[in-house]
C-alpha cells in the first residue's frame, strides 16, 4: 500500500503495570484511575526526558467509575501532565488496552503524535450495582412528585423486586446479542473442538505453575508496587496459587453451564483489578530526546467472528497479520494468547492445527500449524494472574517484550479474544 | 471628592460608589491613623450626598482585602490613655460607616483580618471570593489584644454570641465558605459572580444577617455570667490567664456589659487600651515581627522547586515528604523496601485528610507523593533531602552517589541532627553543595526549619535552601553547623537539668507543672518522652562529647531497659495506646520557683554560649528559633529577651545562687555581660 511507505516506526520506550489484584467480593483498595496513575507514575518518574514531551494519553477501560468519565483525561490530569495534553478513552471489551496501544501506534505512525502514554486499566471489583428499570422509573416519579400527598400516593406502588440490583459486571460478561455468558462461549469451543475438563484443568495448573515460577525467578520486572491509603503495599499479583493441582481444580463445579458443563472458576481467568501502561514514541522522538527503547511495534490487526465462539478471535486476527508481514508460524519466537478461558486458548491452538477450520474460516489452503507449547504463555496467563479486562491487552504486549529480552529472541505475537466475537493481535520485535 | 492618597473612588452608572483601598507605598492594605482619617472624610462626604444607590468597599491590591491594623503602629503607643484615644477614634469612624443611610457592602477578595473584618462588619453586607486565599477572622488574641473597633460587639450581633466568642477567643481564621456558613459573610462566590452578587445585595437590600432569636437570652446578666464561666474553662485548656489575659478580657467585658447598648464600645476600647501596652502584647507583637523577619530571609534567592526527592521514609523522612506534597511539590519518596515506605503513605493520607477537606485535593496530594523504591526521582529533583539513619559513612556514600546523578542545580540537603556537614561533605567533588535542612518532629506541627551552613556550604546554596523552606510554608532559620545546631543545643541542658531534678527526687508532675506555669507548652519530662529517650541520649552524648558535661546515668539505664518514652509505652510516664496516664500532682507547687530557675537558667545560659559562638546571627533570630522550634513561651518574647527583661543584676543573682547550690554548671557564660547590658 502506498500510505504504508510513509508510516513512521513506533517504539516502546518503557512499560509498567500494577500488581494484578484479585477481586474479593467487595470493592478493592483502588479505583481504575488510581491503578492507572500508580502504574504510569513509575513510568514518568523514570523517564529520562521531561514528561512535557508526552503528546497525548490513550487509555483502554471497560468499566470506569462514575467519577471517571473519559478516564484517560482523568489519568492525564492526575499525573500532573499539562492541561494542554489531550486524552481519550477507548473501549473494545477485553481488548481495550490493546486498542489503546493500536490507537497510539496509528497516531505516531501517521505523524499526529510523537510520544504517547497508552495502556489500559480496570477495577472490576468496583463494577457498580445498578438499579433495575422498574426501580428507576419509580424513582423518577418519586422525584418529580412535588407534594407530600403525591409522594404518599407513590409509596404503595413500590415493589420489593424493584430493589433487585443489576450487577453490571455480569451484564458486561454476557453477550448482549446472543445472550450467552462468556463462559458459555468457552463451553461452545470445548464442544466444537472436543476439549475435556481435564485438558482445561491441566492447562490451568500449568498457568499457575508458570506464573509462580516467574515470581520466584523475578521475571515480572514490569510490575511496580502500589500502596494504599491505609499503609499496605501490594508487590505481586495476588491470584497466583503455586499449590494449584489437578485434584483441587477437579473439585470445582462448572460455573456457567452448571449441570453438564466443564468450564469452572478454576480454569477461567480471574476477576481482577489492574493497570498496565506503556510509553510509545516515534523514531524521531527517540532520536531527539535520546529515549531508550525496548521494542518495536510492527503491526496490529483486528478480526471479527461468530460471537458464540469469540474465544477463537486470536487466530482470526493473527492469521491476516502474519500474512501481511509475510511470516509463518515458525518465525514467531514467543506467543501470548490471553487466557480468558483455558478452553478458548486450547481451542485456538487446535483450530489453527485443523485444516477444515483453517479452510472454512481463515481463508487458508491447509492447517496453519501448531503453536509449540513451550513458546506459548511461558510465564502463565490470566488464569493465574487475573484479567482486568481493560488492562490485559496491554499487559500481554508488555510482558512479551520482557520474554523476548530474557531469551534474546526477536519476534513475538500477542493476541487476545474479545467478547462479542472479535480478536486482536500485535506483532512486536525486540530491539 | 477624588483626591486621596490611599483610597480610590468611583461612581458607576447605577450610582453605586466603589471605594477601593490602595494604601500608598506598601504591598498590603493595613489600617493606620492616616488611612482611617481619609476614610472618615470620604464617609462624611457620602453622608452629605443625595441620590446614591450604595457604597461598596473593596481592595485595589491583589494581596488581599485588609490585613488588619498596622501592627508597627502598636509599638509607638506610649500608654493606655493614648491607646484608648486611638481605638476610640477608629470606633467612631466605623460607627459613621454603620450609620450611613445607603446600603453598604464589603467586597472581599483575599485576606480580611482583624480591623479589616471589623470594617467589613460595620457594613450592611459582606460578599467574599470563595478561593483559597480568602481568609477571614479576628486573630487579635494572638497578639495579646482583642478586637477594638467594635468587633467584639458587631460579630456577636451578626452571628450570635457563642459563634462569635469561638472565633474571637481562638483567633482562628476561616475560609469564605465557612464564614458564609457561620453567617458573617452573606455570600461566598467564585470570582465570576463577585461583582454581580455585590451589586444585587446593594440594589435588593435584603435583610441583614442577625444573631439567632435565642441570643436575646444573653441580654440577661446572670445568663451571661453562667456562659462566661463555661467559656473561661474552655479557654483555660489552651492558655492561662496570667500568660494570655486578652481572651479572658473579652469574656469579662461581655459578661459585664453585654452587646445591647453603646456602652459596650467604651468598655471594649478601655480594655484593649490596657492590653495594647501590656508586656504580653508587646512581646507577642515582637514575636509577630520575628516571624516576619524569618520569612523575609527567603528574599535573597528566587530558587523555585517543583520536585523534591526524600531519601529515608522513617518518621522524619516520611513526614517531610508528606509535608512537601501537601504544599504542592511533586515528591518522590525513596527507601530500601516497600515495608518502609507504606506506613509513610498512610501517615501522609492522614495528614492530608486533616489539612485538606476537599476529597479531590486530597487525591491530588496523594498523586503528588510518589513511592520510589529505585530512586528514580534523584535525577529529576530540584531538592534532595536525606533523612536516613545517623551514620557518617552511610551518609557520605549516599551523597557521593547523589552528587553524581542529581541535576547540577539541585539542592543536596541532609536532615541530620548530629553529624557535622563538614564531615559528610568530605566525599563530594563539590562540598559547597551540601546544606542542612533540619526539620523538627512532628514535622506538620513545628513551624521552624533550621537551614544549616557547613564551613564549605556556599552562600548561594544556603540562600536557595532558605527560599525552598519558605516555599513550603515553614520558617527558615539559618544556623552554623555546630553540634545540636540551635534548638537542640539549647534544649539539651534544659532536659538534662530535668533528669537531674528527677534524680534528686522531684516528681515528674511537679517538674512539668512548673515549666508549664512558666509558659512552656509542654513540660520537659513530656518532651523527653515524646522525642524518645534513646534519641535524647544519643543527642546528649553527641553534644557532651563536644561541649563537656556528663550523661545522666538514669537516662542511660532507662534506655538500656528499653524504656524509650511514648513510643515504647514506658518512659518517665507510662502510656496506654499512645496516651499518657495521668499521674496525681505530687505537690502544690512549693518548688515551682526553684525548678523553673534551674530549668530555664540552663536554657538561658546555653543561649548565651550559642550567641557567643555565632551559631545564629543575632539574639533576635535566637529568640525566634526557640519560640518557633521549641515553643519557648511566646509571651516572654524568647530566652534572650526574657533574660534582658530580668536585667543583669537579677540574672547574676539567680546564677550565683544556683551555682552555690548546684555547682559549676550554673556558672554564667562569659557572654552574659556582653549580651545583657
Amino acid at each position: 500500500m502506498q500510505e504504508n511507505n510513509t508510516k513512521r516506526v513506533v517504539y516502546v520506550v518503557d512499560g509498567a503495570r500494577t500488581p494484578f489484584l484479585k477481586a474479593r467480593n467487595k470493592p478493592g483498595a483502588f479505583t481504575a484511575s488510581d491503578l492507572a496513575v500508580s502504574a504510569s507514575r513509575s513510568l514518568l518518574t523514570r523517564m529520562n526526558a521531561s514528561v512535557d514531551i508526552i503528546d497525548e494519553v490513550i487509555t483502554g477501560c471497560t468499566m470506569p467509575g462514575p467519577d471517571e468519565a473519559n478516564i484517560s483525561r482523568v489519568i492525564a490530569l492526575r499525573l500532573g501532565l499539562k492541561n494542554t495534553v489531550p486524552a481519550f478513552t477507548v473501549m473494545r471489551n477485553c481488548a481495550s488496552g490493546m486498542q489503546a496501544i493500536d490507537n497510539a501506534m496509528e497516531n505516531i505512525a501517521s505523524g499526529k503524535s510523537d510520544v504517547v502514554l497508552a495502556g489500559g486499566t480496570d477495577a472490576m471489583s468496583h463494577a457498580p450495582l445498578l438499579l433495575n428499570t422498574k426501580m428507576a422509573t419509580w424513582l423518577g416519579g418519586w422525584m418529580s412528585s412535588k407534594t407530600i400527598g403525591q409522594k404518599l400516593q407513590m409509596l404503595p406502588q413500590l415493589r420489593l423486586n424493584y430493589f433487585a440490583p443489576v450487577i453490571a459486571l455480569l451484564k458486561g460478561l454476557t453477550d448482549p446479542i446472543i445472550g450467552m455468558s462468556m463462559g458459555q462461549t468457552a463451553e461452545q469451543i470445548a464442544y466444537e473442538f472436543d476439549i475435556s475438563r481435564q485438558d482445561m484443568d491441566n492447562f490451568a495448573v500449568k498457568s499457575h505453575q508458570h506464573a509462580a515460577h516467574a515470581i520466584t525467578e523475578n521475571f515480572f520486572t514490569e510490575v511496580s508496587p502500589i500502596f494504599d491509603r491505609k499503609g499496605n503495599a501490594y508487590l505481586h499479583d495476588d491470584g497466583i496459587r503455586a499449590d494449584s493441582s489437578i485434584e483441587k481444580l477437579a473439585k470445582l463445579k462448572p460455573f456457567f453451564d452448571k449441570k453438564y458443563g466443564a468450564v469452572t472458576a478454576g480454569n477461567s481467568s480471574q476477576i481482577t483489578d489492574g493497570a498496565c501502561f506503556m510509553l510509545l514514541a516515534s523514531e524521531q522522538a527517540v532520536e531527539k530526546y535520546q529515549l531508550p527503547v525496548i521494542a518495536k511495534l510492527v503491526d496490529c490487526q483486528w478480526a471479527a467472528l461468530d460471537p458464540s465462539v469469540m474465544g477463537l478471535g486470536p487466530i482470526h486476527a493473527a492469521t491476516p497479520l502474519l500474512k501481511q508481514q509475510h511470516l509463518s508460524l515458525k518465525d514467531i519466537d514467543f506467543w501470548e494468547i490471553n487466557e480468558a478461558f483455558a478452553a478458548q486458548v486450547i481451542g485456538c491452538v487446535k483450530a489453527w492445527n485443523n485444516a477444515d477450520y483453517c479452510k472454512q474460516f481463515l481463508g487458508l489452503d491447509s492447517a496453519f500449524g501448531e503453536i509449540p507449547k513451550e513458546k506459548l504463555n511461558v510465564d502463565g496467563g490470566a488464569i493465574a494472574l487475573g484479567h482486568p479486562v481493560g488492562a490485559s491487552g496491554a499487559r500481554i504486549i508488555l510482558h512479551l517484550i520482557h520474554v523476548l529480552q530474557r531469551n534474546n529472541a526477536k519476534r513475538g505475537l500477542a493476541s487476545i479474544c474479545i467478547g462479542g466475537g472479535q480478536g486482536g493481535a500485535v506483532l512486536i520485535e525486540r530491539i | 471628592m477624588n483626591n486621596f492618597t490611599h483610597w480610590q473612588l468611583k461612581q458607576d452608572d447605577r450610582d453605586i460608589i466603589w471605594l477601593s483601598l490602595n494604601k500608598a507605598n506598601v504591598a498590603a492594605n493595613t489600617l493606620n491613623r492616616e488611612v482611617l482619617e481619609e476614610f472618615e472624610r470620604i464617609v462624611d462626604d457620602i453622608q452629605q450626598k443625595e441620590n446614591l444607590a450604595g457604597l461598596i468597599i473593596q481592595s485595589a491590591k491583589s494581596s488581599g482585602f485588609i490585613l488588619g491594623a498596622d501592627i508597627q503602629a502598636f509599638t509607638e503607643i506610649k500608654d493606655a490613655n493614648e491607646a484608648f484615644e486611638l481605638v476610640r477614634k477608629g470606633q467612631i469612624i466605623f460607627e459613621k460607616l454603620e450609620n450611613l443611610k445607603i446600603p453598604t457592602l464589603a467586597l472581599i477578595d483575599g485576606a480580611c483580618l482583624g480591623g479589616g473584618l471589623e470594617l467589613a462588619l460595620a457594613c450592611d453586607y459582606r460578599v467574599a471570593h470563595d478561593n483559597r486565599k480568602t481568609k477571614l477572622g479576628l486573630p487579635e488574641v494572638l497578639l495579646g489584644i482583642h478586637p477594638g473597633w467594635g468587633g467584639t460587639i458587631r460579630l456577636p450581633r451578626c452571628i450570635g454570641a457563642l459563634k462569635a466568642m469561638d472565633l474571637i477567643l481562638s483567633g482562628r481564621t476561616v475560609p469564605a465558605k465557612v464564614a458564609a456558613k457561620i453567617g458573617f459573610i452573606d455570600a461566598a462566590v467564585p470570582m465570576r459572580h463577585l461583582k454581580t452578587a455585590a451589586i444585587r445585595f446593594i440594589l435588593n437590600q435584603p435583610e441583614r444577617h442577625k444573631a439567632p432569636w435565642y441570643d436575646k437570652a444573653f441580654s440577661i446578666s446572670f445568663i451571661r455570667q453562667a456562659v462566661g464561666s463555661l467559656l473561661r474553662k474552655k479557654v483555660m485548656v489552651k492558655a492561662k490567664p496570667e500568660h494570655y489575659p486578652a481572651p479572658y478580657a473579652v469574656i469579662d467585658n461581655w459578661v459585664k456589659v453585654g452587646i445591647d447598648n453603646e456602652k459596650a464600645y467604651i468598655t471594649e476600647a478601655n480594655s484593649i487600651g490596657k492590653l495594647l501596652v501590656s508586656d504580653t502584647s508587646r512581646n507577642l507583637v515582637r514575636v509577630f515581627f520575628l516571624q516576619e523577619q524569618l520569612k523575609s530571609l527567603a528574599k535573597h534567592s528566587d530558587f523555585k522547586a517543583q520536585h523534591v526527592h526524600v531519601i529515608g521514609a522513617g518518621t522524619m523522612g516520611g513526614d517531610i515528604a508528606a509535608w512537601c506534597a501537601l504544599r504542592g511539590m511533586q515528591v518522590t519518596l525513596q527507601d530500601r523496601s516497600s515495608e518502609q515506605v507504606a506506613p509513610a503513605i498512610a501517615r501522609a493520607y492522614q495528614l492530608f485528610s486533616k489539612k485538606i477537606r476537599d476529597k479531590r485535593l486530597i487525591q491530588a496530594a496523594m498523586d503528588r507523593l510518589i513511592p520510589d523504591l529505585e530512586g528514580e526521582g534523584v535525577s529529576k529533583a530540584d531538592v534532595i533531602i536525606e533523612a536516613i539513619y545517623e551514620n557518617l559513612e552511610a551518609k557520605q556514600n549516599l551523597f557521593k552517589t547523589l552528587e553524581a546523578s542529581a541535576k547540577p542545580s539541585a539542592i543536596l540537603a541532609s536532615n541530620t541532627s548530629s553529624i557535622p556537614l563538614d564531615e559528610i561533605n568530605q566525599t563530594l567533588n563539590n562540598p559547597e553543595r551540601l546544606v542542612g535542612i533540619h526539620y523538627f518532629n512532628p514535622v506538620a506541627k513545628m513551624p521552624l526549619v533550621e537551614v544549616v551552613k557547613g564551613q564549605l556550604t556556599s552562600q548561594d546554596v544556603l540562600n536557595d535552601a532558605i527560599a525552598f523552606v519558605r516555599s513550603i510554608d515553614k520558617l527558615p532559620l539559618p544556623v552554623k553547623s555546630s553540634p545540636g545546631f540551635l534548638v537542640n543545643r539549647i534544649l539539651m541542658p534544659y532536659l538534662m537539668e530535668c533528669v537531674a531534678l528527677v534524680d534528686e527526687g522531684y516528681s515528674i508532675t511537679a517538674i512539668d507543672s512548673a515549666a508549664k506555669k512558666f509558659g512552656m507548652p509542654m513540660g520537659p519530662v513530656e518532651i523527653a518522652d515524646t522525642v524518645g529517650l534513646d534519641v535524647c541520649l544519643s543527642v546528649a552524648k553527641n553534644m557532651i562529647a563536644h561541649f563537656g558535661g556528663t550523661v545522666p546515668t538514669r537516662l542511660e539505664s532507662m534506655v538500656s531497659q528499653s524504656k524509650l518514652g511514648k513510643k515504647s509505652g514506658q518512659g518517665f510516664y507510662t502510656y496506654k495506646d499512645g496516651k499518657q496516664i495521668k499521674e496525681p500532682a505530687a505537690d502544690k507547687g512549693e518548688h515551682d520557683e526553684l525548678i523553673t530557675h534551674r530549668l530555664i537558667m540552663r536554657l538561658v545560659n546555653e543561649s548565651f554560649a550559642v550567641l557567643r559562638e555565632n551559631v545564629v546571627e543575632s539574639a533576635d533570630l535566637l529568640d525566634a528559633g526557640m519560640i518557633f522550634g521549641a515553643g519557648f513561651a511566646p509571651f516572654l518574647g524568647g530566652p534572650i529577651h526574657y533574660a534582658r527583661a530580668l536585667g543583669k543584676d537579677e540574672l547574676t543573682k539567680i546564677f550565683n545562687d544556683l551555682q552555690s547550690d548546684c555547682g559549676k554548671r550554673f556558672e554564667p557564660d562569659t557572654a552574659l555581660s556582653e549580651i545583657i547590658i
